[in-house]
């Protein structure tokens, strides 16, 4: 148990996709404009980089050393297509707000990038528990960039109002706000880091 | 004047980087010097317009006419995956020097989001292929422009003092988000061309 959890934490904490090992920048900065469009996407990967890690731990040994990247790939966008499927039908106002984004799931690094260099080093129950630490990771740094550009951009968090009624900074809500916000929120990071 | 108005919107309006957040990876890991900003850019502008031809004819010809449409995302990723694949090869012999030029680039195109971003843009927004090759080539050199201009303030960034915390990534990001304030200065510039044209 002790293995698993710790690999659980390590995608948490110490490796944490966005704000430690900066990737999978384009969803990080695009679907962030609040903390339930973060949230969504980030679960969306989650499911995803659960199932491509088990599928791939599973084939790892199948798929000839050459091909391995796009086999991979092939993998990937399978699961993408049938998320975009799932999510369409049953959540079309999460597919309108993510749009292009969840297509392009299939190009995130952090997906081939455990695929990679955890999945196909790793077993099956392992490589889950990675899948699922990884997904919570970046799940919990698209939702906290989220509710903060929620914040300061329209004082609200999941849809709450928590500023008085003529409160607006749009520009957090706009494209600059997301650089501005993950730039402070990594410095934030990093200050607490070097202090341990 | 249609074209004009593609053009103009995808290099400064709806900036691929900057407005729409495709292709941040290399915007933010390739910047640090002006000449490999610009090598990826040129590897990108390739890329990215031969992408757009063949990713649309694939839908046109093959995926609509039986009803494929649903593996739009997979057969496009492998059709880039192949191309990239396929561009190194020929640029090997055709033309070293540029392969020497956009050498390391080229393979790391496979996963840049803007290429397959692009791809199925085209698709979405109804486009013909003239008017797809237009916006892929703008979209690309809007790309080439925010790279270059980016790369350019990061060689001065390198030589201030920067507070340990911000020192990288944060200080970086936080250098894109004034460019990408100076670039919401040409928001609105697509609506005024739209009535200077007549085209509302």
């Amino acid at each position: 148990m002790n293995k698993y959890f710790k690999i659980f934490k390590n995608g948490i904490i110490d490796e944490n996709p966005t704000f430690v090992l900066l990737l999978g920048m384009c969803p990080t900065l695009g679907t962030t404009s609040s903390a339930f469009n973060g949230l969504s996407m980030g679960l969306a990967t989650t499911a995803v980089l659960i199932l491509s890690n088990l599928i791939i731990s599973l084939i790892k040994n199948l798929v000839p050393d050459k091909v391995r990247i796009p086999s991979y790939i092939v993998v990937i966008a399978s699961l993408v297509t049938i998320l975009q499927m799932v999510i369409k039908a049953y959540a079309p106002e999460v597919d309108k707000s993510l749009g292009l984004f969840i297509p392009l799931i299939v190009v995130n690094c952090i997906i081939l990038g455990r695929a990679e260099a955890f999945a196909a080093k790793n077993g099956p129950v392992e490589s889950i528990f990675d899948g699922i630490g990884i997904g919570i990771g970046f799940s919990l740094a698209l939702t906290l960039l989220g509710a903060v550009r929620e914040f300061l951009g329209a004082g609200a968090i999941f849809g709450f109002t928590l500023q008085g009624e003529n409160y607006g900074m749009l520009l957090f809500v706009l494209a600059p706000g997301a650089f501005l916000a993950l730039g402070y929120l990594i410095a934030i990071v990093n200050q607490l880091r070097s202090k341990k | 004047m249609e074209y004009i108005l593609i053009f103009i919107t995808a290099i400064f309006v709806n900036n691929i980087v900057l407005s729409q957040f495709l292709g941040i990876c290399p915007f933010l890991g390739v910047s640090k010097k002006v000449s490999t900003a610009s090598g990826m850019g040129l590897a990108v502008t390739f890329v990215l317009t031969l992408a757009t031809i063949v990713t649309y004819l694939i839908q046109k010809f093959v995926l609509d006419p039986n009803g494929l449409a649903y593996l739009q995302t997979i057969a496009f990723i492998l059709v880039i995956a192949a191309l990239v694949q396929m561009v190194e090869i020929i640029l090997k012999k055709v033309s070293p020097s540029l392969y020497q030029a956009l050498g390391v680039f080229l393979p790391l195109i496979t996963t840049n989001c803007c290429i397959l971003g692009v791809a199925i843009l085209v698709i979405q927004k109804d486009y013909n292929l003239l008017q797809g090759v237009v916006y892929a080539v703008s979209t690309a050199l809007g790309f080439y422009l925010a790279m270059v201009i980016f790369a350019g303030l990061r060689e001065q960034l390198a030589m201030t003092k920067v507070p340990k915390a911000m020192n990288g990534m944060p200080i970086a990001l936080v250098t894109a988000a004034l460019l990408s304030m100076a670039f919401m200065g040409f928001s609105g510039v697509d609506g005024g061309l739209k009535i200077l044209f007549g085209l509302d």
